[in-house]
């Protein structure tokens, strides 16, 4: 067995702690993202080592939450990566219309970006209102602020070019109101919309899906971890349902890799096989 | 550069200081394109070593230039994979847009957090996170480039007991970020890209059998 550096187990120990006193369970992230956060963080606290760090948030639930919410990657944006956008357009959309109710899952959905451009692409291909959009996350901050649907608008640039090169047939303004320094996401985008909070490390299947996004959220987890995520949604999806990664991210090397067809397998698109 | 200068610097190295070195990061900026070429062409096959590569490029960049490296060198040049394991004799580069961690399993970790040093994929993330999992057996190489990404984990590899290279200022196409990473971090060895080449060459070959 390779022998573990007494810094790694200081951080096992502390998400073990995380883990017993507030049901967090981080325990199967892949180490090295989640120990520079926590390193950035000891400064922060007020704290020499992790050891320290741990004794500080078991005894105090404030702490604990100011290390929450440094642990949290919400980093995202509408329309990312345009090409991706292109191919569920071109391949995945035709397939959806031949459905009368079509339910999609973003999970790991983050401050909501990645759902309101979906509806969008939904809204401008007639298929919106056959659509529920259910859009899940562990970070409670970033699903208020997906309600919401404020974001800053010096974003509505990269995001106008985004749409643009994603194929958007309007003008993206149409969709957005700008007040100050804050663009607020046209309403009728929400109608079909549930925010709710869903912790893929130990929360249960989610339904009949027809369409899953989970996008850059594997690639924050081991391999175990991203086995069980994929399992879940393996179960979750109706038949011939579709399951789309990020763009580094694979099925390929997961143990359900024969479960999934590829799709544009290029951008990271999987149909779920027949079963037979 | 003459050739004695070449084989001053080489002799100089001549202890075996690298025979247990295992991998090798190098963070390039601006100009990268030439210097990683001029580098990995030079190299040989029997370099027993794993070139980690971050470059500063922009997040559309497609793999042209890993292709085009690829065939300009004798060693394995690729994109790094999530969860892949960094062996010797590849060069992985860190794919456009996202971080490229090292785990102390030795594989690799993508992420998409926030841009460091108005960078992603950032230079020090690789090399302070290659720092711990590799310890001593690192050597850190910080190439051309505009910005001062790259010296904190320089730094971060000379306190685990690496190497820390810087190419030459006045031999880079951008000299500002070897001049700062020489400002803020006490390098072993200042060398221009061909002086790197047969550095690595030399000292870190397949050792002789008998
Ligand atoms: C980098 S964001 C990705 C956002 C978006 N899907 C995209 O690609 O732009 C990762 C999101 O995954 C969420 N996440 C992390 N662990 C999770 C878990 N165990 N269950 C559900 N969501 C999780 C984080 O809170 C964060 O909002």
């Amino acid at each position: 067995m390779q022998k573990l550096k007494p810094e790694t187990i200081e951080l096992n120990m502390l998400l073990e702690a995380i883990f017993v006193r507030y049901g967090y369970d981080f325990r199967n992230y892949a180490k090295a993202s989640i120990k520079r956060r926590v390193l950035s963080h000891l400064s922060d606290a007020g704290c020499q080592t992790i050891s320290a760090l741990q004794h500080q948030i078991l005894y105090s639930p404030q702490a604990f939450a100011k290390l929450l919410f440094k642990l949290s990657v919400n980093v995202t944006e509408m329309f990312r990566d345009p090409d991706f956008y292109l191919a569920l357009k071109k391949e995945v959309f035709p397939q959806l219309l031949k459905r009368q109710r079509i339910k999609i899952w973003h999970a790991g959905c983050s401050t909501g970006e990645e759902v309101y451009s979906l509806a969008i692409f939904l809204t401008e291909e007639g298929l919106y209102d056959r659509c529920h959009l259910y859009a899940t996350d562990i970070d409670d901050h970033a699903l208020s602020k997906a309600r919401d649907a404020i974001y800053p608008v010096k974003e509505m640039k990269a995001f106008t070019t985004n749409y643009n090169n994603a194929g958007g047939r309007a003008s993206f303004s149409d969709y957005y109101r700008a007040k100050y320094d804050f663009a607020m996401l046209d309403k009728a985008l929400k109608r079909n919309i549930t925010f709710s909070n869903h912790n893929l490390a130990c929360d249960s299947v989610f339904g009949e899906m027809d369409l899953i996004f989970c996008r850059n959220v594997l690639i924050y987890f081991n391999r175990e971890l991203q086995d069980r995520v994929i399992g879940l949604f393996k179960d979750s999806l109706a038949e011939n349902g579709v399951l789309c990664l990020g763009s580094r991210e694979t099925i390929r090397v997961s143990k359900y890799t024969d479960v999934f067809e590829d799709m544009v397998p290029s951008q990271k698109i999987y149909r779920i096989k027949k079963q037979s | 550069m003459t050739i004695r200068r070449l084989e001053e610097q080489v002799c100089r190295l001549k202890e075996p200081v690298c025979q247990n070195h295992e991998a090798v990061v190098i963070g390039v900026s601006a100009g990268g394109m030439k210097a990683l070429e001029i580098l990995f062409s030079r190299l040989k096959k029997d370099c027993n070593l794993a070139f980690i590569v971050v470059q500063h490029v922009s997040p559309g960049s497609d793999e042209f230039f890993v292709r085009y490296l690829n065939e300009r060198s004798v060693l394995t040049v690729k994109q790094a994979d999530e969860k892949e394991t960094i062996k010797k004799g590849y060069v992985y580069i860190a794919p456009p847009d996202y971080h490229l961690l090292i785990e102390e399993d030795r594989t690799f970790s993508l992420s998409v957090d926030e841009k460091v040093n108005y960078a992603r994929p950032c230079i020090d993330i690789t090399f302070e996170t290659a720092a711990f999992a590799f310890d001593s057996s690192l050597i850190g190489i910080v190439l051309t480039g505009a910005n001062r990404d790259g010296s904190q984990g320089l730094k971060k590899i000379k306190e685990k007991g690496g190497i820390a290279i810087v190419q030459d200022p006045k031999t880079a196409e951008v000299p500002v970020m070897p001049r700062e990473a020489i400002h803020r971090v006490k390098v072993d060895h200042i060398l221009s890209l061909e002086e790197i080449a047969v550095f690595l060459n030399n000292y870190c070959r397949t050792p002789d059998k008998g």
